[in-house]
């Protein structure tokens, strides 16, 4: 009993740690959103609210915090409430199973660095993915404006046809790791046996879908302001509109997280082992090598935003049903081949 | 088993309350004057006209449908992947055969649908 | 603890399924059948089996409810009442069809044997949920209905292909 209550309150310290790291890092992941488009474009960015504007994130949220809640009278309130919560549920609940490090040893017991090493492992992230589709579904028709139902469909679209070369490209990584638990996923890339190295067409489709999926640019169709306003929160407002807001920065973290556990070698820092540090150090290092990696990948998300232009609905479609699903199939069996002959 | 699912249905109980808490947060620190020009639909600032139930193409339901087929497929794809390599060393080239037959036999359905137009969007 | 975690996914399920039934709007019964999907998916965990568990959420949450919502969407509130309200016929099949399901429901739980070997042999419980021994069996025992689902799912395919011609072409 008394392991049980060991296990429980590490799962809760852990809980806060994780939660609380994902809010700040989506507060400044907002602020370097804008301080970098102001660079692409030759502008100074928010600089006004603190050092260097960087208690910009707070005034952002206060200020959201402080106005009315608009919900539209042809609106279903219940539904529209449920929308940004289905959102914020799935944005705080997929980074359960991703590994941001080794297992460390403390009083005596070992306690891996991640929330939970289950059997189905990465299934649980799409299974998640999955209910993130009824958000934004939920949101378009709920709010009874055109815009929204328009965005909020093509949106849900969108994101069924991206999880396909998803999936396909996950079942790439299968292959090598033997195991759906992200941490032998990523333990099995030791060294530079990288799944991005090893199948790059599969991290290539997996990345496209990870965009599709989070509904950046050049994929953020559903937000297409010249045809759709805001698309599916066209009609939120407040804190609605921020869980949205909130969400979606969320999803982008959880996005680069899953690219890199699942391609980049997650935690593993190549030949570490080699350097002959004390094993704290290795751990310091191995941590810190899974959140530089994550970082240069959210740095990606967003000049990615900044420099390509938006492709059509149809256009969308297409790549996503006659290039990537064709793609992330060929990669699979591109795996399986490689597979049998590095046996 | 099971206890290595409890930290996800401890997240899951936080989400939720935390969700709910970001989700009303706004009803109880905003204020409250709504009238009624501010709670029609938004639509480019023209008076709204009818409401927003129009049919939509019938492309979409095409899709939702080829998703069902084609996550089933992968559902499929999923234990043949993770117990390949083990496979692969009982039972030999055998075993990439059968993912193989299983995927042409599949893709002969993908070709049709392109074929018929399914993923035509203009 | 397994017994806590089943009252609260039973409760959860009886109660979203007793919603999903009771409310009008379509889309609100919909959001409850997801959530009734979550629950089972729950209850498979607690019967150890995980890959079932999260193919539930993947396929039935995931995939087949997207389509019953994209549907929803398609009904138009004034038609559709006019469709359901006033015809009798469908109570009466709907009460008949419930009552029978119900039946046969109660006659297959008097029927099974709880035999108390299965739950004795915990850890080969577990095992056998896992993806791992469902790839074993599947490419193994079962290559066969294997390559038999690649027709059924072709003829899915070609199926939806069908039913939505008329307007494609």
């Amino acid at each position: 009993m008394n392991d049980f209550l060991f296990y429980i309150i590490v799962a809760l310290v852990k809980i806060v740690i994780i939660a609380n790291m994902i809010l700040i890092t989506v507060s400044y992941l907002v602020y370097f959103e804008r301080k970098i488009s102001a660079w692409t474009q030759n502008r100074v960015g928010p600089n006004r609210v603190g050092y260097l504007g960087l208690l910009q994130p707070f005034a952002d949220v206060l200020k959201l915090l402080l106005k009315e809640d608009i919900v539209p009278k042809v609106a279903n309130k219940f539904i529209h409430s449920m929308a940004p919560f289905i959102a914020l549920f799935v944005a705080f609940t997929t980074y359960a199973v991703i590994p941001f490090g080794p297992s460390i040893t403390l009083w005596g017991k070992e306690i891996p660095l991640m929330m939970a090493d289950v059997n189905i492992g990465i299934l649980y992230v799409l299974a998640l993915t999955s209910i993130g589709v009824y958000a934004i579904t939920f949101a378009g028709w709920s709010s009874g404006s055109k815009y929204s139902l328009l965005g909020g469909i093509r949106s849900s679209a969108q994101m069924i046809s991206y999880e396909i070369s998803m999936g396909f490209s996950i079942a790439g990584v299968l292959i090598f790791s033997q195991s759906l638990r992200p941490m032998e996923i990523v333990i099995a890339q030791h060294g530079w046996m990288w799944n991005a190295v090893l199948q790059p067409v599969g991290f290539l489709t997996f990345v496209v879908a990870a965009f599709a999926e989070t509904n950046r640019l050049p994929f953020d169709l559903p937000e297409a302001e010249p045809e759709l306003v805001g698309g599916y929160h066209t009609e939120y407002s407040s804190m609605k509109f921020a869980a949205f807001f909130l969400a979606e920065y969320a999803n982008m973290i959880i996005g680069s997280a899953m690219i890199v556990t699942l391609y980049l070698g997650g935690w593993q820092f190549p030949y570490v082992e080699t350097f002959g540090f004390s094993p704290a150090v290795t751990i310091g290092l191995q941590v810190g090598a899974f959140f530089v990696k994550m970082g240069a990948l959210l740095f990606f998300f967003i000049w990615v935003r900044w420099s390509i232009p938006r492709f059509r609905y149809d256009q969308l479609m297409n790549i996503g049903w006659k290039v990537m699903f064709p793609l992330s199939l060929l990669n699979l069996i591109w795996a399986a081949i490689l597979a049998m002959i590095m046996k | 088993m099971i206890e290595s699912y409890i930290p996800i249905f401890l997240v899951f109980g936080f989400a939720i309350l935390f969700s709910l808490a970001v989700v009303f947060s706004s009803s109880l620190f905003g204020p409250q004057r709504p009238n009624a020009e501010k709670m029609t639909t938004y639509e480019s600032g023209v008076k709204p006209i009818g409401l927003a139930n129009e049919r939509v193409s019938v492309k979409y339901y095409l899709v939702a449908m080829l998703f069902i087929i084609f996550d089933l497929e992968v559902i499929f794809v999923y234990p043949w992947a993770v117990k390949f390599k083990s496979l692969y060393a009982q039972q030999g080239i055998q075993v990439f055969w059968a993912m193989i037959v299983f995927l042409t036999v599949f893709e002969v359905g993908f070709l049709y649908a392109f074929k018929k137009g399914g993923f035509k969007w203009d | 603890m397994e017994v806590i975690l089943f009252a609260v996914f039973a409760s959860i399920a009886v109660v979203s399924s007793v919603l999903v039934v009771t409310r009008r709007n379509p889309v609100i019964a919909a959001l409850c059948l997801i959530l009734n999907f979550g629950s089972l998916a729950g209850m498979y965990l607690l019967l150890s089996a995980q890959f079932i568990a999260v193919v539930q959420i993947i396929v039935y949450a995931g995939a087949i409810m997207v389509l019953f919502l994209f549907v929803l969407m398609l009904l138009r509130p004034d038609m559709e009442r006019s469709f359901f309200r006033h015809d009798p016929l469908f109570k009466w099949a709907a009460i008949i069809v419930s009552v029978f399901t119900f039946l046969l429901l109660v006659y297959a739980i008097i029927l099974t044997t709880f035999n108390a070997p299965i739950l004795a042999n915990h850890a080969k419980t577990i095992e056998i949920g896992t993806v791992e021994a469902i790839g074993k069996e599947l490419f193994s025992n079962f290559l066969l209905p294997f390559e038999a689902i690649g027709f059924v799912l072709l003829s899915a395919t070609v199926g939806a292909m069908l039913l939505s011609k008329k307007k494609l072409d």
